[in-house]
């Protein structure tokens, strides 16, 4: 069984058509592409996938559970850990603490012991913190972890933002965008850095990028959308090669 | 070892305070303004949860108060007092001496309860909207309470100090002012603490990004609740020591928008998100209140006059998102933990 | 309820919403342009209906013959002057606090909390400046139009009622005109819509904004003076509750929007007179005129929870 089902993803904004029929089986282990045009409703999908928007019909499993209604953070608890489009840290915390807080939905001791500190508060809150740590080791950026977020470089900022994301424990990681902005030497840091990670944690990476160069690099399948259809789907070679995607990006991006 | 210097502290003010004030070295007046101090900072580092830490703009606080003043006051007086209205004491008066505490816990949790009708909304409407329902609340209590003839209604509710003349006639201690100084440092503890912690991180990250906060697995809605609850019942707390304040009344024209507002000037003074600002302008401001009492009306000139411009030159108030630790950072030495204030330790 | 005292109260209640509506335009305005909320507006009412009374005073005393009453077109031309004379003055005050207390901190890039807590200082210190400068003593408005009271089929009303409400609809007319069909009133509309490329398409914002506070703070001194000469009495603190209820009608009706402000300033009107009217009839006696207030900030937030954007305001959706 598929790790991540879409069936027939659907969803209006007013009387706009975002996405329309949208379907998708995401195995485990996959590294997939969504690409498409300006506007095409990618971001869209990843908003109807963690919840952000409820869609206006569909389904979307994952594992077996039924995520359409439920809350966003209940969601990531589930196992969809995602970035944005544009970097979305709470800037005026410091770096650890935007990883701790991501840790929020294993938190298990309550409300009292969050004010009385006690022990079992601390084991919890010193294993968040290692763990926290480690992660920002895996990714190099020990270094910034007391720093404010807004106080990073860009790059680097890009780069906490997925540290954000492992840390809430996802089986499925879902990438805005997350080479927009970059140079050509930040993509390739990039690339090592998605391929690294989605071996060490064992992800399955769904990823929507404009970047040419990322997506035929890195991805084994491709799906392509334009006005919420889909319009292609396959291998970069075949997408490449289609028509039809050549029509929708026509003056929009080089092949 | 270094973690005994703030209990150590403590107690010794402790000792100071409620020593003076019980031989007498420390004068009713100056009893008065220390009990005003620690209401008000208590009010002050409640709010500054809200107004702060969460980014949302309360300004009715002063309606929870009201709510934690009325309940405990009206529960005391009919529990250890004579009364027109509620008959003889119901339990003997000596047990007010334990049980007091209980009242000002009641007084806090009716508070907070009433706390969900501004916590239910937050789930929906932020900022400037928000902002007045929280502004509609105090309102609603104000109107509420003056609705109540039993309660004495707009000419408010008496009793409280027969209350507290029953207890130091059982035993004389300045109860109150004890009071006052466990609440107020059980305050600052509480938001110290949840602030420090994981869960209350998800405070700060509502003010950052809300969207991005819930989309990074913390429960917005949870987080609210305890955010609004635990504000509004410390609010209430301070509520219900104010009931019983040496004045023995309350009334509902004590707890109108500009209570609130004092109070909210009181978190903007420290800085927003700064509980040791919180605690030095609690302090400073009503002491300042009391130096500029011989002024009469045009106090209430002279002060938003001095806001005003103290906006102007500094608008971030004292410390800003600051702790004392962070701008002199020999005084870790002295308090809190290591792990906390990390803000500036790199800069 | 007879049909006759239905419409009686429900002219009272036109005439008390008018009040509502001409402040809440001031606080609806400046929202749309900027984002804040002013809190000083219902202090600015409390200033206008002063000045008002100062020039009024000031020209009966010129024009005052001990002999003879004042001739009809003297007390009219009083009037009139009194309330050029405020608006001009009030809007000055308005405009005059922008510059020194608002618009320094907006140009740091204080946070909008600041200067919302900067507008309620400013509130604070124009009753209190009044009330340290003119005494505690409440001062009696002039009665400038000679009251009189008419009787239709059983419904009475005096002159003075249909004026207010009669300027106060003229006047949301003719604003919402301004601000559908003048370059300015274009302006302020795209100012509100877009604050940071409006600017660089060399619109002249902070133009636009003091024309926003003149236009407000005169409104709210029309209020004023309609309201002194309806009530006869001023005070200190008359702008306060009365400020906290048109902004309530504002919010209610969608804040920013002027239809908005003037829907949400009768409807309040109208909650609050007949919470009063229903108190007088058999079988109602426990809901005494105390509830008003109880009932009209009830009513906001049972609106507000249901409707965030209050009846005419549109959600702008957050993007993710």
């Amino acid at each position: 069984m598929p790790l991540l089902q879409i069936r027939n993803l659907t969803h209006w904004f007013g009387g706009l058509r975002a996405v329309h029929d949208f379907n998708l089986d995401l195995e485990e282990g996959e590294l997939v592409g969504l690409i498409g045009p300006n506007g095409a409703g990618k971001t869209t999908v990843f908003n109807l996938v963690t919840g952000a928007y409820r869609p206006t019909a569909g389904e979307i499993w994952l594992n077996g559970d039924n995520l359409v209604g439920l809350r966003p953070h209940q969601i990531t608890a589930k196992g969809i850990g995602r970035t944005f489009q544009t970097i979305r840290l709470w800037n005026e915390l410091t770096v650890l603490d935007n990883i701790r807080i991501a840790h929020a939905s294993r938190i298990k001791y309550g409300i009292a012991d969050s004010i009385l500190h006690g022990q079992r508060y601390r084991k919890e809150e010193k294993e968040i913190k290692e763990q926290a740590m480690e992660l920002l080791t895996v990714f190099g950026m020990e270094q910034y972890a007391h720093e404010l977020a807004k106080n990073l470089p860009y790059g680097a900022q890009r780069r906490v933002e997925i540290a954000r994301a492992l840390a809430t424990e996802p089986r499925v990681l879902l990438l805005d965008e997350p080479a927009a902005g970059m140079n050509p030497g930040e993509i390739g840091e990039l690339l090592d850095l998605i391929q690294q990670i989605r071996q060490d944690f064992g992800l399955t990476i769904w990823i929507i990028e404009h970047q040419m160069r990322v997506i035929m690099n890195i991805c084994e399948r491709i799906k392509v959308i334009d006005f919420g259809e889909t319009i292609a789907e396959g291998t970069p070679q075949e997408i490449q090669n289609n028509p039809k995607v050549i029509e929708a990006y026509l003056g929009e991006e080089a092949f | 070892m270094r973690k005994l210097y703030l209990p150590l502290l403590i107690l010794l003010l402790f000792v100071i305070i409620i020593g003076g004030s019980w031989l007498g070295i420390i004068n009713d007046y100056w009893q008065l303004v220390l009990l005003f101090i620690g209401i008000n900072i208590i009010l002050t580092v409640s709010l500054n949860l809200i107004n702060g830490y969460m980014g949302e703009f309360s300004c009715g606080h002063a309606g929870f108060m009201a709510v934690g003043a009325y309940v405990s006051g009206i529960l005391t007086v009919w529990l250890f007092a004579e009364d027109k209205v509620f008959g003889p004491p119901v339990l003997p008066v000596a047990w007010a001496i334990p049980l007091f505490p209980l009242a000002l816990i009641v007084g806090a949790i009716a508070a907070s309860l009433v706390g969900l009708l501004v916590a239910i909304p937050s789930f929906r409407t932020r900022g400037d909207y928000l902002a007045i329902i929280t502004l509609a609340v105090n309102y609603i209590v104000k109107s509420a309470i003056e609705n109540m003839e039993v309660i004495g209604g707009p000419r408010g509710f008496v009793g409280m100090k027969r209350v507290m003349n029953n207890m130091a006639d059982v035993f004389d201690a300045p109860w109150l002012l004890i009071w006052t100084f466990i609440a107020m440092i059980a305050a600052v503890l509480i938001i110290r603490n949840f602030m420090a912690s994981t869960l209350g991180k998800g405070v700060e990250a509502i003010r950052e990004d809300e969207v991005a906060a819930e989309l990074m697995s913390v429960n917005t809605r949870r987080i609210k609740v305890i955010a609004f609850m635990l504000s509004c019942g410390l609010a209430g707390l301070a509520g219900g020591l104010f009931a019983h304040w040496p004045g023995g009344y309350i009334n509902p024209g004590t707890f109108t928008i500009l209570k609130s507002t004092e109070i909210m000037v009181m978190v903007y003074l420290g800085g927003m998100g700064s509980i040791s600002g919180s605690i030095i302008s609690a302090i400073g401001f009503t002491l300042l209140l009391e130096i500029l009492r011989p002024l009469g009306v045009f106090k209430w000139v002279v002060i938003p006059l001095l806001l005003v411009v103290m906006m102007l030159v500094r608008p971030t108030g004292i410390l800003g998102n600051r702790e004392l630790t962070d701008v002199f950072p020999k005084l870790r030495a002295f308090f809190g933990y290591e792990e906390e204030s990390y803000a500036l330790a790199s800069d | 309820m007879t049909l006759d005292i239905f419409l009686q109260h429900l002219l009272n209640a036109l005439q008390w919403g008018s009040f509502y509506a001409l402040i809440a335009l001031g606080y609806t305005m400046v929202y749309g342009v900027l984002l804040l909320i002013n809190f000083a507006h219902g202090d600015i009412f409390m200033v206008g209906a002063y000045v008002g009374f100062f020039i009024a005073t000031f020209l009966l005393g010129i024009f005052s013959n001990a002999a003879a009453p004042l001739p009809t077109w003297a007390s009219l031309l009083i009037l009139i002057l009194t309330i050029l004379g405020s608006m001009v003055i009030t809007g000055g005050v308005g405009v005059g606090i922008e510059r020194v207390a608002y618009r320094p901190l907006r140009e740091r890039g204080a946070s909008r909390l600041y200067l919302v807590i900067t507008a309620l200082m400013i509130g604070i210190l124009l009753e209190y400046l009044n009330l340290s400068i003119l005494g505690a003593a409440d001062r009696g408005f002039p009665e400038l139009i000679q009251t009189k009271i008419y009787t239709v089929g059983g419904v009475s009303f005096t002159n003075i009622k249909l004026l207010v409400i009669g300027l106060a609809i003229l006047v949301m007319v003719i604003l919402e005109l301004i601000v559908r069909h003048t370059k300015i009133g274009m302006a302020m509309r795209a100012i509100s819509y877009d604050k940071v490329a409006v600017p660089l398409m060399g619109v002249p914002i902070n133009a636009i904004i003091s024309a926003t506070f003149v236009i407000g703070s005169a409104l709210a001194a029309l209020a004023g003076i309609m309201y002194g000469s309806a009530y006869h009495v001023l005070s200190f603190d008359m702008g306060i509750l009365i400020g906290w209820k048109a902004f309530i009608s504002a919010v209610v009706g969608g804040i920013g929007e002027i239809r908005g402000a003037m829907v949400g300033g009768f409807l309040l009107g109208f909650i609050e007179v007949f919470v009063v009217a229903l108190g007088q009839i058999p079988g109602f006696e426990w809901l005494s005129s105390t509830y008003r207030d109880l009932v009209a900030f009830t009513v906001l937030l049972v609106i507000l929870t249901i409707r965030p954007t209050g009846i005419f305001g549109v959600a702008r959706r957050q993007k993710v």
